[in-house]
This record gives C-alpha cells, sequence and structure tokens, in this order.
C-alpha cells in the first residue's frame, strides 16, 4: 500500500506568534519571543529567560471559546489543532477516518501544581477540577473533543521528541491504510515543574541561549502547540487542494547512553538521521536544509553536531536551530519545527540561527546566521533528540 | 576534618541510596566517579544539592564539579574552605 | 487487521497475583490487601544491576523487570523495537518532585525525581540496560494506552520490523488512590479497587521456535454509542462467531452504567459463554488490558483451568478481551493458534 502522507493543513501557536502568518512573519524579521517571564509565576521569574506564548490563559480561552480553568496545554492545542483543520479545509462530517494523535509531556500539571498545594498538606483539600485533566491522554481528548474527532485518539509522550514520534505515527497509521486523516503534533505549556526540573539539571541558560554557539550555556525553555493535517491521497481529493509538501522519511533511534545525557558521538542522533534518509530514499547530498535540534546545551549540540559530520561529511547542507526563535518547546518541538520545515520548503527560505557569534571550533560547519531567500528547497531534515535517548528525525520534501 | 569526612561518607551514601556500602567501604580519597565509586552525572548534581541543602555552600558552576567531587576529602577541603569551618588538625 | 497474525512468543507480568510463578499462579487467587491492588514483587537485583536498582522507583523496577523476564523467557537480548504503554506514568517521581518544589518553594531540588517522572523512562531504561539503540515510543493514552502501542507494535511487524517488546505499567500509589478516591472511581460495594501491574510481551511475525498465543485483532471505540454494535462489527471483521469464542475477559469496573452494559453484553450478546472479570485479579487501572492479555495468552498455552475459576471448555481456542471505563472500550482478539 503506497499511502505517502501529504501535508494538508497547518496549525501553530508559539512564542513568536499565535498562528502560521505570525509565526513565518517572525521568522523572516528574525525577531525572536524569548524574555523575562510575564504569565507563569516562579521564584525564578527574574533569572531564567523563557520563550512563553504572548497571552493568558483567559486570552487563549478567548480565541476558542473554550473555559480558562482548563489547562493552558490544552488551549494551546485547541488553538494550534483547530487552525490547521481549518487551513486544510477539513470538515467534521466527512466520509473518511481521521485520527488525532497529539504528544505532551506536561499534561494538566500547570492545575496539578495548583492543586498540589492544598493537597500536599491536607489529602481532603485541593479542587479535584483542578486534576480531572491531568493526565498527559485527558488533555488530548479535550482537543478531540472539541475539534469533533473520535474515530482514534492517541497521546505520545517521549520528552523532547514526542511530537515528531506522534507526526511519523500519523503517516505510518495513513500509509497503512488505517486512516485517511491524521492531525498530528504536540503542545506543551511552560510549567514550574518542568522548569524547576530543568533546573535541577543546570542546564538553562540565565540569559538568551546561543545554540550551537561556542560560548553557549544552555538553554531557554518555551512552550506551544503545533499540528499539521496529514492526508491520504484519497483524502487529499476529498479536500481539493494542493498539499504543502509530503513526509518522505522517518526514523526513531534510541541512544541508550543515559537518562539525560546525549552519548558524545551522537549515537542516536545519528541513526535517527540515517534511518530517515534510508526510509526516504535519499542521500544526505539530497538534504537542502537541516532544522537542527540545536537546544544550546554544551552535550546537545555536540553530540548532534558529530553525528552531523559523521553522516554528512564533506558536504554540508544548510542548517539552523530555530530555538532560538522560540526556545525549547519539549513535547511541541518537533511539531513546531516540522511546521517551519514545511514553511521552509513553501517559501524558500532559510532561517538563521539567531545570536551565533562564534561557531564551534572543532566542527567545520555552521548554521546560517542571516535569513536566506530564493532558495532551492525539495528536502528538509528536521531534527528531535530527547531524555532517554529518545531521538527521532523526520524529512518534509516538497510535494 | 575525620569528622566531617565521616559524616560526608553517611550523607552521600544516604543520599545517593548507595544501599550496598556502609562508609568504611568509600575510601577517603577513593575516585568517585566514573572509576571508584562509580557515580555519573546525576549523582554530581544530587551532591551539588547535599551541598546547598547541608551547607549552605553553593556551587553555581557546574564546571567545578569534577574537582569537587573528585573524593570524600576534596568534598571536605571544599567545605572547610567555602564555609568558615575551623580546621580541625588531623 | 484480521488478516495478521502475530504471535505472542513469550511474556513477563509482575502483577497482584502470583504471575512470575505459574504453578502458583493456577492454584491461588490473591485477593486486595488493603484498600488496593498491590503488585507481589520479585527480588529485583536478579533482573537489573545493583548500581542501576538504586537509583530506581518502583515502577521502572516494575516495567523492568517484566522486561527482561519477558525477553529471557524468548531468549531473546536485542528486540527491534520497544513500546511502552503507560497511563499515569511515572507518579511516584512527579509527586514527590511537586511535593518538594512546594515545601522548598523552587529552591534546592534534586535532579532524580523529575529525570524519572518522564513517561518515557521505563521505555527509556529498557533501553540503556539492553544498549539498545532501536525503535522505541511511549505511548500514554488513558484506557488505550496499551492498544495503541499494540496497534503500532502489529504496523512495525508488517514493516519488517520484528520482534517488538510491548508492554504496559502502572502503578498505585497512595496520592493517586486517594485523588482517584475522592473521584469516586473504587467502589468497594461494586467490588472496583485500585491495582496497578507491569506485563511485557514479545511480539513477532514468525512463530519461533514456540510462542504462547496469536493475537488476532485490537481495536479501540471512544465515545462509542452501541457497544454491542462495535463489538459485532469486530467479530465479522476478523470472521469469528461468538460461538467460536471460549472465554470473554470483561472489566466489570467504573461507575455502575458501565457495570450495567457488561451485564447486558454478557447476558444477551454473549449468552452462554464462559466469562470472567479480570479485574478482580489484578485491579483497576488504565492498562490493566495489559495483565488481561497475560491471562489470556497463558491459559490458551496452558490449556488448563485455574483452581479458582468455573465453568471453561477444553480446548480452548478464542479469548476475547473487553476492556473499558466508560467512554474507552477496547476489544482484543486472542487465539491459540
Amino acid at each position: 500500500m503506497n499511502g505517502d502522507s501529504f501535508i494538508a493543513g497547518m496549525g501553530i501557536v508559539s512564542a513568536i506568534g499565535k498562528d502560521l502568518p505570525a509565526n513565518f512573519k517572525s521568522l523572516c524579521e528574525e525577531k525572536a519571543g524569548i524574555g523575562v517571564m510575564k504569565w507563569l509565576s516562579s521564584s525564578h521569574q527574574d533569572e531564567l529567560p523563557v520563550g512563553e506564548v504572548k497571552y493568558s490563559n483567559t486570552e487563549l480561552a478567548a480565541f476558542t471559546g473554550l473555559s480558562s480553568s482548563l489547562p493552558r496545554t490544552a488551549l494551546l492545542s485547541c488553538l494550534a489543532a483547530r487552525e490547521a483543520l481549518q487551513d486544510a479545509g477539513w470538515e467534521k462530517h466527512n466520509s473518511l477516518r481521521t485520527g488525532f494523535i497529539s504528544a505532551n509531556t506536561v499534561g494538566g500539571m500547570d492545575k496539578t501544581e495548583k492543586f498540589f498545594k492544598s493537597f500536599s498538606k491536607n489529602m481532603a483539600a485541593g479542587k479535584l477540577a483542578d486534576v480531572v485533566h491531568h493526565e498527559c491522554g485527558a488533555v488530548t481528548e479535550l482537543v478531540a473533543d472539541f475539534l469533533g474527532i473520535q474515530h482514534f485518539v492517541s497521546t505520545v509522550s517521549t520528552a523532547c521528541s514526542s511530537s515528531a514520534n506522534a507526526i511519523f505515527t500519523g503517516a505510518r497509521m495513513i500509509r497503512a491504510g488505517l486512516l485517511d486523516y491524521a492531525l498530528v503534533g504536540g503542545a506543551d505549556a511552560l510549567t514550574r515543574f518542568t522548569l524547576n526540573g530543568f533546573n535541577t539539571l543546570m542546564i538553562l541558560d540565565k540569559e538568551l541561549c546561543k545554540p550551537f554557539d561556542e560560548n553557549r550555556h544552555g538553554l531557554n525553555l518555551g512552550e506551544g502547540a503545533a499540528y499539521l493535517l496529514l492526508a491520504s491521497e484519497k483524502a487529499l481529493k476529498q479536500l481539493g487542494k494542493n498539499p504543502y509538501a509530503r513526509i518522505t522519511g522517518y526514523a526513531n533511534a534510541n541512544d541508550a547512553f543515559h537518562q539525560t545525557a546525549s552519548s558524545p558521538g551522537g549515537t542516536g542522533s545519528f541513526l535517527a538521521m540515517k534511518g530517515a534518509l534510508e526510509k526516504a530514499g535519499l542521500k544526505p547530498t539530497d538534504i537542502n536544509y537541516i532544522n537542527l535540534h540545536g537546544t544550546g546545551t554544551q552535550n546537545n549540540d555536540i553530540a548532534e553536531s558529530t553525528a552531523i559530520r559523521l553522516l554528512f561529511d564533506p558536504v554540508f547542507p544548510k542548517m539552523s536551530s530555530t530555538k532560538a526563535y522560540t526556545g525549547h518547546t519539549l513535547g511541541a518541538s518537533g511539531a513546531v519545527e516540522a511546521v517551519y520545515s514545511v514553511l521552509a520548503i513553501q517559501h524558500g527560505v532559510i532561517f538563521p540561527n539567531l545570536r551565533l557569534k562564534t561557531p564551534m571550533k572543532e566542527f567545520p560547519f555552521q548554521p546560517v546566521t542571516g535569513l536566506l531567500k530564493n532558495q532551492p528547497i525539495q528536502h528538509v531534515l528536521s531534527n528531535s533528540f530527547g531524555f532517554g535517548g529518545n531521538c527521532s528525525s523526520l524529512i518534509f520534501s516538497a510535494a | 576534618m575525620d569528622n566531617l569526612i565521616q559524616k560526608l561518607k553517611e550523607q552521600v551514601i544516604e543520599r545517593l541510596n548507595l544501599k550496598d556500602l556502609k562508609p568504611s567501604d568509600i575510601g577517603d580519597d577513593q575516585p568517585l566517579f566514573v572509576e571508584g565509586i562509580g557515580l555519573d552525572s546525576i549523582d554530581a548534581l544530587e551532591l551539588i544539592v547535599l551541598l546547598q541543602q547541608e551547607y549552605n555552600i553553593k556551587l553555581s558552576n557546574a564546571e567545578d564539579g569534577p574537582r569537587v567531587f573528585h573524593s570524600i576529602r576534596t568534598m571536605a577541603d571544599y567545605i572547610t574552605a567555602n564555609s568558615g569551618l575551623v580546621k580541625v588538625s588531623p | 487487521m484480521n488478516n495478521r497474525k502475530v504471535y505472542i512468543r513469550s511474556t513477563g507480568n509482575i502483577s497482584p497475583q502470583h504471575s512470575l510463578d505459574e504453578d502458583a499462579f493456577f492454584l491461588i487467587c490473591e485477593k486486595n490487601t488493603n484498600n488496593f491492588f498491590k503488585s507481589l514483587e520479585p527480588d529485583y537485583s536478579t533482573f537489573i544491576d545493583n548500581k542501576m536498582i538504586r537509583r530506581m522507583s518502583r515502577i521502572l523496577k516494575m516495567g523492568v523487570a517484566a522486561s527482561m523476564i519477558c525477553l529471557r523467557n524468548a531468549g531473546v537480548e536485542d528486540p527491534a523495537a520497544i513500546l511502552t504503554a503507560t497511563a499515569y506514568g511515572c507518579l511516584e517521581d512527579s509527586s514527590a518532585f511537586l511535593r518538594r518544589m512546594i515545601e522548598f518553594e523552587e529552591k534546592m531540588l534534586s535532579p532524580t525525581a523529575f529525570i524519572q517522572s518522564t513517561h518515557n523512562t521505563v521505555g527509556a531504561q529498557i533501553a540503556l540496560l539492553l544498549k539498545c539503540h532501536n525503535y522505541n515510543n511511549t505511548i500514554v493514552h488513558r484506557s488505550f494506552s496499551f492498544e495503541n502501542a499494540l496497534t503500532e507494535s502489529i504496523l512495525l511487524l508488517e514493516e519488517g520490523i520484528a520482534p517488538v517488546l510491548v508492554g504496559a505499567v502502572d502503578e498505585i500509589t497512595d496520592d493517586r488512590h486517594a485523588i482517584l478516591s475522592r473521584f469516586g472511581l473504587y467502589r468497594t460495594h461494586t467490588g472496583n479497587i485500585a491495582g496497578e501491574g507491569a506485563a511485557f510481551f514479545l511480539l513477532d511475525k514468525e512463530p519461533g521456535l514456540s510462542y504462547q498465543a496469536v493475537l488476532k485483532d485490537v481495536q479501540i471505540i471512544y465515545n462509542g454509542e452501541n457497544i454491542q454494535e462495535d463489538i459485532a462489527a469486530f467479530l465479522k471483521k476478523n470472521e469469528i462467531v461468538t460461538d467460536q469464542i471460549g472465554l470473554i475477559l470483561y472489566s466489570n469496573s467504573g461507575k455502575d452504567k458501565q457495570k450495567e452494559r457488561d451485564d447486558g453484553i454478557l447476558k444477551t450478546f454473549f449468552r452462554g459463554i464462559p466469562n470472567f472479570p479480570f479485574k478482580t485479579l489484578c485491579g483497576d487501572y488504565p492498562t490493566s488490558s495489559g495483565f488481561a492479555l497475560w491471562f489470556a495468552a497463558l491459559l490458551l498455552k496452558e490449556q488448563k483451568l485455574p483452581s479458582w475459576m468455573e465453568r471453561l471448555s477444553f480446548p480452548l481456542k478464542n479469548i476475547f478481551i473487553h476492556q473499558q471505563d466508560g467512554l474507552h472500550h477496547s476489544f482484543l482478539l486472542i487465539s491459540s493458534s
């Protein structure tokens, strides 16, 4: 069954914009969205820059008509998921089978934190309404119900590679003839839990992050949501529109080195990228742009660079990390960067790796530092490497 | 210093859940990481928190970690140097 | 999905029953103690190096040990894929980190609990121990977590990625029990009691030297309106009639309406077919279909009746599992060949 997945619609909300046009505009204007914490309340407020979506829960709820008491992850997810469906022109009561495969790592943790404040002192205290959507899957179902999708629902959670895995799970199901449409992607809101968790690992930069810079000091956390509506050939005909791109390659490998750190040789990264190329039937020289995982940590950037050198040497494609714009959006990052990869194909643009001053000394390549237009982009490789050694790479190709 | 070294061994065992070890199993100068006891980077982070919670010392630069946590003795020296404790002659 | 034969080559299960000792399991049926079912746990040091155990939470140890047992039983060291299903994730670590974060007002927090709170920790730890660089995914969708992991496993097998190690793990903690009790989820008068477990399976397209059972099909129904119709369609798709089913493993859990639905379907649609409420063995938790699948595979392999079960005719050919919590219904069909 040759079931290629076509990308028929996209939706996104991030620190650099509330929707697809706003994100694209910020990318082209080289306007990052990382700064002082404004919406999340934390004792690290003045210490750690973050890439927050620039709206309160009340405002986000107003965009969708949902209740502002829902978890922030759900509000972000609904916004972006709805945009993807509208962008594609998907109708709820079509005769075909639609699945929703979403990723997140925090679920309703922002509300759970509130609950635990009282519950930790007294197990009969705390508002139950605050934990009813705690589970990752519960957040997915809030969105599925909002959109009217019920044929198939699932949630993936593999740390930073979560939404990349969600994307190709959907592609896989379309290829196998189990779905006609797959709305795939992910969402994660910033929470005190993750902020403090990452802080204990001492990998957060107190300044704006500098991915792939020799003098980088860590990552900035971000938040957001992004979705692609994948369509089979049959579904695409139903929509009657041209797709943005196709998903041609995907691979998932495990670094199996350490619970949080990547192996210095970037084994997992290498295997994921290589596997994606093999799946797509492409050679390294066919790749026109790599959207790097590029978090800005010492460890990731070396591991990823080592893997790139091993795979692509001596011809290196243009590359950049867009986390310099949005921060690391964790469960949403694979999908956010998938959207940016597809925008790159659609517009023939390569987005810069902001704030790169000194390229890493030991590597014979460096990311692009200014916006490049009129690029002939056929194939984009997008990397997502996470805790637990979960490494995934996706390849998007011009339709 | 001996008291501190003994206390540190107990604290390290407890915090890192090294159930199989007794304080007498850890040499004062035995390397804690990679070889020796075989601790890893997550243990290093836990030891940073130990310093903060038990000794009120903040190791803000993770890169100092390998030097400070090389052995129980280097940890004791660091604590002594940074907390104004009077050094007791060995 | 009905033409895809998937062999369950081996299993590994840590549960509130004697799932690590088959002889004992067939003789003794453990009841819950306290307010919930807690697993009978082995000496983990026989499966995991002490250096790694020291840092592992309970759910990690359970999941890793169950997976090791499964692989050992099949004589496989390098599965082509590792899939883990968990609805709640690592609750103990999440609670621990949360509590400390609140108590210490976001200061002086230690990393271990956070690192182990991520949902993919079990799958990652298995890969780490095996030094397995292959496909690795974690599915976290409520009562569909395990079923969706099975669906993905089947697709991987069809692509030639074999064998696949797939498992379901959820833990009971005091926090979880307290919160869900407040939601009215556990009612002792209906026998609905909280549980936990870690069940792993090695699936393959080939039977290998031996196998336990065949997974014929798996389907999820979200927000279904007529479950009986859905079951009928599922069986029809698999070219099986109700008379050919030797045993129904059903949930009998959750709120009263769900229980009514179970009873209704059993009394009419599945009239006369032996049935058993599997959650009376493992307790109620979202990935309990993992226990049910283990149980089904064991009965099909052994072709004998546990002393504490009534009424079953042999040879036992097909078992139908209906896991549900009202909103989520899933069907599994398992056969002896």
